[in-house]
């Protein structure tokens, strides 16, 4: 069954919904930064709109007890760069993304190596609904529920290698469907990486959807990794290509400013990045700022991980 | 407007400057305006994250009006006409006011009076470290541009002093393309009318001191040169 709005990528009257009970707790901003998309909508943009069919997904143990991000603030304030720097470029431009058929292509350090459709990697039928934090670098976060299937499930079909140590993506780069490559921002194909452990950790979540339904183009369509421990921009989106190798990835950031990004940039307000205080954070809708937690508050689970690492030095 | 011989200096005073004054004070009115609607959870226009683009608005306007009062001497050379300087110093403080409003916008909206996080960023983050300089370097400028501080410092001291205005300038400039992520075409297009208005500065001073030479030889010929 397809639910459909005029268009896919404005919010649903579910959202609006949301809404008035994210401003029922005091929330300042949001509501009213929604209320001016709301206002803009009929004169914005979308091409051609992509109809987003509903996911269905079953409930975890990750829930929150926080209010979610309205659906309008996280599918229109993004960065992803291929479809132009500006926080509401992806929401104009992602209409030209076309994500079905998509194909990934697994190589590297695998026994099942080839060329792989999404659903051949991705079991529809074991999604998860699953609600994180999103912590951007640049001090602001979210609260985002996803739908999608832990990463580790998606590695044991393509069989890793003993000696394969690092998990590579690469993200889809193709002129015609980005206009942001045409400028040389970042060297691209955008590329992330995880080390094994991180990779194979439940927290790891390679999502297809997003809000119970498929995942907007603009938000990394249609599949993408979520490490919410982790600065968003670890979190690669339209996943084209996945390598295991034994060599630490050159992951795109790093290459473009090594002082700034780190290869494991874990949320970490003790570590001070020469950008943004890393202390605090604005999440989106609200007016202060609060204070960030280690491991973005998912210690926990991954804090175990790096027992013994100099967290200043391995930033 | 400006470029019509037919308006007299007068008119331009009486009504120009005004409507100049108007003109410019546009966008601290939309900011202004756009925080009214949104403290009352109307519609508007600063986006999910308000804050971010206060910030980002007003130091756009700041850089903005900061060369266009750097575009206005080469204007008036190519116009052959003195009018535009006439418009010069408000442009100027515009330029000064929304710094101003700049500097607020991240005291007020991002850093909430937080003076020691604050003072932290100055220190240890250098494109703040580059925006406060040009931020302090201004002031003085802001200050002196009455004409009795033109008088009390003297024409030619008080436009020595007003030329630090080019090194606001590149300041300002590289504390945008710094403040970016990555390699972006924006603050490089700001960071080449910067260049084509120093240039133009330096052609200036260049041919201005090779007239000067020329003058100087002309009263005292060298004996060297010599006709053949």
């Amino acid at each position: 069954m397809l639910i459909k709005h005029k268009h896919s990528w404005h919010e649903t009257e579910n959202s609006v919904t949301d809404e008035s009970a994210y401003l029922s707790r005091r929330t300042i901003i949001g509501g009213l930064a929604a209320a001016g998309v709301a206002a803009t909508a009929p004169m914005a943009l979308a091409q051609k709109n992509r109809v987003l069919a509903p996911l269905a997904a079953r409930p975890t143990a990750y829930q929150s007890s926080e209010s979610l991000t309205p659906e309008a603030a996280i599918t229109q304030y993004n960065n992803y760069y291929e479809f132009g720097t500006g926080k509401g470029d992806p929401f104009e431009n992602a209409w030209r993304l076309q994500p079905k058929p998509w194909t990934i292509q697994v190589d590297g350090l695998v026994d099942k190596p080839g060329t792989y459709s999404l659903e051949d990697l991705v079991d529809f039928n074991a999604l998860e609904d699953r609600i994180y934090r999103l912590r951007c670098v640049e001090a602001w976060s979210m609260v985002v529920p996803w739908i999608g299937v832990p990463l580790a499930s998606v590695l044991k079909k393509i069989q890793p290698q003993s000696g394969a140590k690092y998990v590579r993506f690469e993200t889809l780069a193709d002129t015609k469907q980005m206009p942001g490559l045409r400028w040389p921002v970042l060297d691209w194909p955008y590329v992330e990486g995880l080390r094994m452990d991180e990779a194979m950790n439940d927290l790891a979540l390679l999502a297809v959807g997003l809000y119970g339904k498929e995942i907007p183009n603009q938000n990394g369509a249609p599949v993408r990794l979520v490490v919410p421990w982790k600065y968003g921009f670890k979190s690669i989106k339209s996943i084209v290509r996945i390598s295991l190798t034994d060599r630490e990835p050159r992951t795109s950031w790093n290459v473009s400013a090594p002082r700034e990004y780190g290869f494991y940039s874990n949320v970490n307000p003790e570590v001070d990045h020469p950008r943004w205080s890393q202390k605090r954070e604005r999440r989106i809708g609200e007016f202060g700022r609060r204070e960030t937690l280690k491991f973005n508050g998912y210690g926990e689970m991954v804090a175990d991980m790096y027992a013994g690492m100099d967290l200043s030095a391995k930033y | 407007m400006v470029a019509s011989t037919s308006i007299s200096n007068t008119q331009l005073r009486t009504y120009g400057k005004p409507l100049v004054f108007l003109l410019m004070l546009i966008p601290a009115a939309w900011l202004v305006w756009n925080w009214w609607l949104a403290l009352q959870y109307q519609p508007n226009g600063l986006g999910f994250n308000p804050q971010e683009t206060s910030n980002r608005f007003t130091g756009d306007w700041a850089l903005r009006f900061l060369l266009l009062s750097l575009a206005v001497s080469p204007l008036a050379k190519i116009l052959k006409s003195p009018k535009p300087i006439l418009f010069r110093r408000m442009i100027g403080l515009f330029a000064f006011f929304y710094v101003c409003l700049h500097l607020t916008s991240y005291v007020w909206l991002d850093m909430l009076f937080d003076w020691a996080e604050l003072w932290a960023d100055v220190l240890k983050r250098i494109y703040i470290t580059v925006g406060m300089a040009a931020f302090v370097l201004l002031i003085p400028l802001a200050i002196t541009s009455t004409q009795g501080w033109i008088k009390r410092l003297g024409a030619r001291n008080w436009q020595r002093l007003h030329k630090s205005v080019y090194a606001v300038g590149v300041l300002a400039v590289v504390h945008f393309i710094m403040m970016r992520k990555g390699f972006q075409i924006e603050p490089l297009i700001y960071a080449g009318i910067l260049a084509g208005l120093l240039s133009f500065r330096v052609q200036a001073v260049l041919s201005k001191r090779l007239r000067n030479q020329g003058s100087t030889r002309a009263k005292m010929p060298s004996r060297r040169v010599s006709a053949p």
